[in-house]
This record gives structure tokens, sequence and C-alpha cells, in this order.
């Protein structure tokens, strides 16, 4: 027990929170590897969440897609496709685990709250409260063609409608106190409350009232936790996330965007601890830290192939690329700018608002370093969070948690289904040692895994 | 009826193997059932009572099981909210009980009742194809139209629904039917469609062309309606059953038309044989004139019921209930108080009709549930009327259905040979 600090001073050692994130439909998953399974068998799901839960991890992570991607008017075919339902994966999922945190993504944009808050209310019930919500907002048209209403909002709503969305479920959440069910034979009382459940929010995009008829859940309400990294996307989490979702994986970026969003807690009358930020990281383990670093090369020449570079550079250039060569020099024409895009379906794309900057940096990249297209690609795009032995990685990840920036990590492994049970067997107990990791659940909540406060219960807004 | 004292061997041609299925809801189907010493009111919102429940059915080898659900708090109202709270009030969603007890369960079909009005098709699709996933083929989907207008204001986004309790024949009441029933058929049409936008063998994982998947193999399906479109397609491959099963409950003329033109499995309410060819009628008129006369469309009959051994004893407790209660129990469906046995005598009466099987709903659980697997199926098995064992692993099997062919699917694709490549094009 002499080595564990390496903030020094008196600062008491922080937790490690730890969560499995289950590889999605990106090229962060190698399908091509002898070892890879089933992205769909149950199998798959169970395998990963008995893992994480053999290593006391707080949670699993599901994301979720509703249209599938395309490029050049066809479907991406490229990737892992094809993925399951959210809420039925996270219920099967609690039969095959007894403490694990269940969390899923859940779209506000293409769903009702009525519906939504049900389903969390009846998966906290059969986890016995170990249920997250992770909201994300969508506005694209694309993906609006597979429901209802369609595209109808417009992008800068949508952080509108997500806070009337999660108001709204609070307000169906919080319309049970969890004393009504009284169910007494003798009496005959089964509710003690004959208003139980009755609920009433309007608001821009919702005019709902009646009853909620799910009883108050063990959490009371789901763990939310928002992963978006835009203004609003960090005013909206302050406001109202238990967790944050963030992409900042290195240790400078890390602890500005932690200091960022921290700071803003103090305006909703919120502690510190109530929010805790969670980046999503990659890891390749080896016997010695250069043998991690040529098997994360091998990652990444997987993950990047020909093809997926040509296609990735399409994303940006905005235009059919495929008569280029990987292994040649970037295209010489620069991206095509207008409404018209190749790519739909993908975030990122949204992300890249001045390709023509984009391009000029990454040909003076290229040039600078003598790399081809896929070199560039594999440059560019995301490398492997923490790279090296389970020691090295144990104290790595330990540092960023200590110097505030995050609180732990959501771990996605590049093979499914058992990508992950290499850093259950070597990291976790290193972590372990150094007394900032669990070596059992104290808890038997998600909310008591994460030292999150119990969830309030506001009192039912009046109709108005 | 014979005299002949021989064992049967095996049943007679006319007397075709039963199929089993029983309807969970709450503490069973009477609303006092809740305060029955046997009763676990208090673990209702638990999956371990859900789970007990689903294993005293598997033991009784039935075909499937069906969860009701719907999205408001239950009522005596069958239109409207009431404020009792003498009766069981708060149900979890039907899709995720169904999901949380399938890993615990290898053989019993799950049918989870889902609402047609107010929900998206397309979650629902992927929903039920997941549940398909986690059971290995076991899944199913009761799909049930809401008439109340409080949910249409939990939802608060169409327009307030126009039945007349009263009068459900009057011309603003069947024009409210229609609508809804036109708006369930699309939306079956549509799970359907979703479950074959893709082929089986879509994923081929071809390292050496770099491709996941064949998109050629994955389907867009269009599909435009005055209530919604879809465009697919699905975000979740084509399930282990190609299509789950489709279930649904008629009680009359527009419900009997959904249930042939839409359905896999109907559950109907006929008060005798009689009745039972009526309805049957009706719903295979409803079949052939959808062009499926060939189709295997099953038809259960639902029954209330109460069972002891003890002659008598049943109809003393239905009895006791009442007085409970306050009040007679009544029910959409035919009521049966008896033995194990003269429940036997009943549905091999019923099933001379032409009905294919039965849902039973337990008057209280897990007592009448028990009293079905451990008296009742004995019975129907020492008669050659049940199964023994579970003689297949899906629930399209149990049924004797077969796997869809995939409405998409090219002649010249390349199948896994479990289906002749004859998909019809989709309507």
């Amino acid at each position: 027990m002499s080595n564990e600090n390496s903030s020094g001073g008196d600062k008491p050692l922080k937790r490690i929170h730890l969560a499995a994130h289950f590889p999605g439909v990106n090229n962060t998953t190698v399908w091509s590897d002898p070892q890879a399974g089933s992205q769909i068998a149950f199998s798959s799901f169970a395998h990963l969440a008995r893992t994480a839960e053999r290593a006391k991890f707080d949670f699993l992570f599901l994301a979720e897609g509703l249209r599938l991607r395309e490029q050049n008017g066809l479907i991406y075919d490229l990737d892992v496709v094809g993925r399951p339902d959210t809420f039925a994966v996270l219920a099967a999922l609690a039969a095959v685990t007894d403490r694990l945190g269940l969390a899923g993504t859940i779209n506000s944009t293409f769903n009702e709250p009525y519906e939504v808050a049900r389903q969390f209310a009846s998966l906290d019930h059969l986890s016995a409260g170990r249920s997250a919500w992770n909201v994300v907002t969508s506005w694209d048209a694309f993906t609006g063609e597979n429901f209802r209403r369609g595209g109808f909002l417009r992008e800068e709503d949508r952080y509108d409608r997500a806070r009337q969305f999660l108001e709204a479920s609070w307000q169906l959440f919080d319309s049970w106190r969890g004393d009504e069910v009284v169910a007494d034979p003798v009496s005959g009382t089964f509710l003690g409350d004959p208003d139980a459940g009755r609920f009433a929010y309007r608001s821009s995009e919702f005019d709902i009232a009646g009853r909620f008829d799910v009883p108050r859940a063990p959490q009371g309400r789901p763990v939310i936790f928002q992963a978006g990294d835009s203004e609003q996307g960090r005013e909206f989490a302050a406001a109202s996330a238990d967790a944050i979702f963030s992409r900042h994986g290195t240790l400078d970026a890390g602890k500005a965007f932690y200091t960022d969003v921290k700071g803003r807690l103090a305006r909703y009358g919120r502690e510190p601890g109530s929010l805790k930020i969670l980046p999503a990281v990659t890891f390749v383990l080896g016997d010695t830290d250069a043998d991690a670093r040529e098997k994360a090369e091998v990652v990444r020449r997987q993950q990047v192939s020909g093809q997926t570079a040509i296609r990735l550079l399409e994303q940006v250039w905005n235009r059919d690329l495929s008569d280029h060569d990987p292994e040649g020099p970037l295209p010489a024409a620069d991206p095509l700018i207008g409404e018209h895009t190749v790519a739909q379906g993908r975030a990122s794309v949204r992300m890249n608002r001045d390709p023509l900057a984009l391009a000029r940096e990454w040909r003076a990249l290229a040039e600078a370093k003598n790399l081809s297209i896929r070199d560039l690609v594999i440059e560019v795009s995301g490398r492997q969070s923490f790279v090296g032995t389970p020691a090295r990685v144990a104290e790595e990840m330990n540092r960023f948690v200590q110097e505030d920036a995050s609180d732990g990590f959501i771990l996605a492994p590049h093979l499914t289904p058992g990508g992950l049970d290499e850093f259950a067997d070597t990291v976790v107990p290193l972590l372990q040692e150094r007394g900032v990791f669990r070596t059992e659940y104290e808890g038997s909540t998600l909310r008591e895994h994460l030292d999150l406060p119990t969830a309030r219960t506001t009192v039912p807004q009046e109709a108005i | 009826m014979s005299a002949s004292p021989a064992v049967p061997q095996s049943p007679s041609p006319a007397a075709a193997p039963l199929h089993l299925a029983v309807a969970l809801d709450g503490a069973g189907w009477h609303p006092a059932a809740w305060r029955e010493p046997e009763a676990r009111p208090k673990e209702l919102f638990t999956a371990r009572y859900w789970a007990d429940l689903a294993a005293e059915a598997e033991r009784g080898l039935l075909d499937l099981l069906t969860l009701e659900d719907g999205l408001s708090l239950q009522s005596d109202h069958p239109f409207e909210p009431d404020t009792r709270t003498d009766r069981i009030r708060g149900r979890l969603d039907a899709v995720l009980v169904a999901a949380r007890i399938a890993p615990l369960t290898s053989h019993i079909g799950l049918v989870p009742t889902a609402i047609t009005t107010h929900t998206e098709p397309f979650h629902l699709s992927k929903a039920v194809a997941t549940l398909d996933f986690v059971s290995e083929g076991r899944a199913g989907l009761r799909v049930k139209v809401s008439g109340r207008n409080d949910e249409v204001r939990h939802f608060g986004r169409r327009e307030p629904i126009a039945l007349e309790l009263e009068d459900l024949d009057s011309p603003a009441s069947l024009a409210g039917l229609a609508e809804l029933f036109g708006e369930a058929e699309d939306y079956v049409e549509v799970l359907r469609r979703l479950w074959d936008s893709w082929e089986d063998g879509a994923e081929i994982r071809d390292a050496a062309t770099g491709r996941f998947i064949d998109r050629e193999k994955l389907h867009y399906i269009d599909f435009e309606g005055p209530r919604f479109a879809v465009r697919g397609p699905s975000i979740t491959p084509r399930p282990p059953q190609g299509q789950p099963l489709v279930a649904s409950l008629a009680h009359r003329g527009e419900p009997f038309k959904l249930a042939g033109r839409s359905a896999d499995l109907a559950f109907v309410t006929p008060r005798d044989p009689d009745d039972a060819r009526a309805i049957l009628a009706e719903v295979r008129a409803a079949q052939q004139a959808a062009g499926r006369g060939a189709e295997t469309v099953h038809v259960f009959a639902d029954l209330v019921v109460f069972l002891e051994e003890r002659p008598g004893a049943a109809a003393e407790r239905l009895a006791r209930l009442n007085e409970t209660a306050g009040a007679e129990y009544a029910s959409d469906a035919r009521i049966f108080a008896g033995t194990p046995a003269e429940l036997a005598d009943l549905l091999v009466e019923f099933a001379e009709a032409g009905l294919t099987g039965f849902r039973l709903r337990p008057g209280a659980l897990p007592y009448d549930l028990e009293r079905i697997t451990r008296g009742l199926v004995p019975e129907l098995q020492r008669r050659g009327l049940f199964r023994t064992a579970y003689e297949a692993s899906t629930l399209r099997g149990l049924l004797g259905l077969p796997r869809p062919a995939n409405r998409y699917a090219t002649a010249s694709a390349t199948e896994p040979a479990t289906e002749p490549a004859t998909a019809a094009v989709g309507a």
C-alpha cells in the first residue's frame, strides 16, 4: 500500500467506476478476427455481461441504432451491421446477472414519454434497481423515415424536446411515491391511494395527462446518462444527468472537460459528485509495453482496411472516391460543399462542419509524414486510449481518475464477446490492489454502485 | 363413444392433439384472486413471480403463455379509468417481462401483448425479433388495439377515439373500430415486412472483399399507410423463426377480420360449440378473402378456469371469490368451474367444432395454473390428447407452423435449405 497515490498530497483516493460497452456497429469492432463472435446472439451479450459482473463493473452499456447507415445511397456494408432492441436485451440480461447495472440508449426524438417511462420503470423492477437510460437526441429526417412522425424536429429543437421528454418522464416516475401498493388481503385494500400515478405535463412538445401504470421502481427513476458534447449538451447534462458518456480520452482534454462540466453543476444546486464523467475508451494489453504497442498497430490496421479508409475519407470529401487507391495519395480535388451528403445516419458526418479546412489540414499532415490515404486515416481517427502491460494500463487509468480527467471509464473492447476477459483477469486485480476499485459490490442498485444521491421525488406539477 | 376397453395407443384420427396456452395477468383473472391464501400480490412487480409462473407452465408442457398489457391502469370499466382501490392496479411492460423470463425457460412460447394504437411498429418489430433471439425461437406477439381515450391523453398526439360502449354497432363505433383495426392490420404488415427485410444469411463476414453484410440481401420495405410510413430495413437481423408468431384476440366482426387476414393464431370467446362453429366460419372466411386459405391459422378458444379435484369444489371456490369481490364475476370468455376431467370433456367437445387449442385464463394464480399443469394436463395425456414431451424447440415448431419463406428472397439466392424459395411477393 505504498504506491497507490500518484497524485500526492493528502487528497483521498477516488474510487474508479468501470463499465463495459458492448462492441457497437462501427469500425472499432474487429469482425474479421477468428475470435470474433456473433453481435446478435444472446450468448454474446450474456458473456460480456457475466465477465463485467465477475470483474465487479458498475454497468454494461448498449448503444442503439434506428436506421441502417448509408453511403453513396447504399447501405454501408463494411462494419458490423445489425443489433437488437435495447430494452429486450437489457431485460434478458437481468436474468443472467445479479448486480451489474444495465444501461441503454433510448432516443428522445422517436419515442413518447409514457411508453419509455413504463419501459424503464419495468426494467428497473425486473432488474431490482439496476437500470440506466442514456438519453440521446436525433433530428434527421433520414432516421425519421422509420417512424410515425417522420423527420419533424428542427436540429435546434432537439434538446428542447429531450429536456421536455425527461421532465415528462420524471413526472411519470414520480407520480408514485412508493408506498401505494398495500396489497392487504384482509382489508381488501390493494392501492392505498386512489389517485396513485396521476400526472399532467404540458410543454411545447407534449400535452399529456392521466395515470401512470407502473408503481414506483426500486431506483425511483433510472440513472440518467447523457452523451452529447455541444454547449447545449453540456448544459443539459449539468441540469439533468447522473453521468456523462464523454469522448475525451486524453488526459488534458479530459481534465478540461471535467472542470468545465463539473463547474456548471452549482448553478443547478448540485454537488460535483452527483454527476459522474465517464469517457468511452479502448485498450490493448500485452506482455510488455512494446508487445502491446505492436498488437495495437495490428488492431488499427484490422479496424481500418483500405476500403474502410476510402469510405471514411468520402465522408469528409462528400464525394465518391472509390476509384482512389487507399495506399496512394489523398485526392487532389477539394471536398464538395452543399446540402447533398454521401453518408447518412452517421453522427460524425455532422461534426465535419468545415470540410475544406479539414482537407487542408490532412493534406499537410500526409505530406509532412509521407502518409497514404489508409495511413492518414489510421493517424487521424481514434486510437486505443490505453496500451501497455496490465500494470501500465492500471497505473494510467488510475492517474486519469486521481487527476480529475474522469471518474472512471466505459471500456469498448474491439472483440465480441470475449474482448473484456483479459482486462477482467489482469487489470482489475491491480486496481483492486491499489484500493481504487471495489472487490465486492457494496450495494445492490446501480445508483449505489455509482455513489449517486437517491433520486429526488418531485412534487407533481399542477396541470397548467 | 366407443366401449372398447383397449388402452388408446394413439389418438383416433378425429382426436388430434390439442394445443394449450395459458393467459397470465396479475394474480389471475378473478378480481378477488389476489386475496387468496396462495396469491403473491406483493410480488407482482418482481421478476421472480413471473419466472415462477413461467416455470410452472413449462413443467406442464404448455405451448405458450401470454402476458396481458395496456397503456393505462387497469379499470373495471372497459373504456374509461376508475379509482377502485380493492383490485390490482399497476402492470409491468409485457415485452420486457417476456424478455426477462426468456433465459430462464427453454421450450415454452412467450407471447406478450403490445398495443398497436400508440406505439411504433419499427420499435415493436425489433423488440419481438430480439425476444426471438433471446429465447432462441420462442417469441410471439399478441397485437391489441386501444379504444380508450385516457390512453389517447397519455400520448397526446391523436384525436379522441369514437367508440360508444352502449352501441358498438352504431355508425360512429363501427367507423372507429374499422380505423383502429385497419391500423392494426397495417402494423402487422409492417412487422412482417421488417422481419423479412433481412434475408437469412445477409451477414456474410467476407474477409476477402471486406464486406460484413451482403447489402443485396437487405431490403427497404417502403410501407405507406394513412397512419404511418416505414422505410426499413430493420436494424435487427431476421429472427430465428423468420417471423415470430402473431396472435390477436377477437370477439366480433372487425377483430375477426384482423385475425383471419393477419394473425397466425386467433383467441376467440365462444359460449358453446355451435358458437365456436359460427366464429370459426367468420375467421376462415376472412382468411380465404385475404388469400391465406392454404395457411394454417390456429383458432384457440379462451376459457376462464377454476379447477378442483373434488366435484363441486371449484364452484364453491368461485362463489367464495365472488362473495369476497362483492359481485358475481363476469367475463368476455366462458367461465368454467369444475374438475380437470370435466374440463377435459369440455375441451374435447369444443375441439370437435374445429378449434385447434385453448387459451386458459386461470381464475387465480398460481393456484389454477397448478391445477392446469398437474391436473388437466395429465388427464389430457391419459386420453392421448396432449404431448408428453416438448417435440420442437421453437414456438412455430410446437404449433406445427412452417418457418415462413422470406418475401424478399430472390429465387437465385442460396438460402439455408429451411424453406423452398417460393416467397410470395408482399401485398
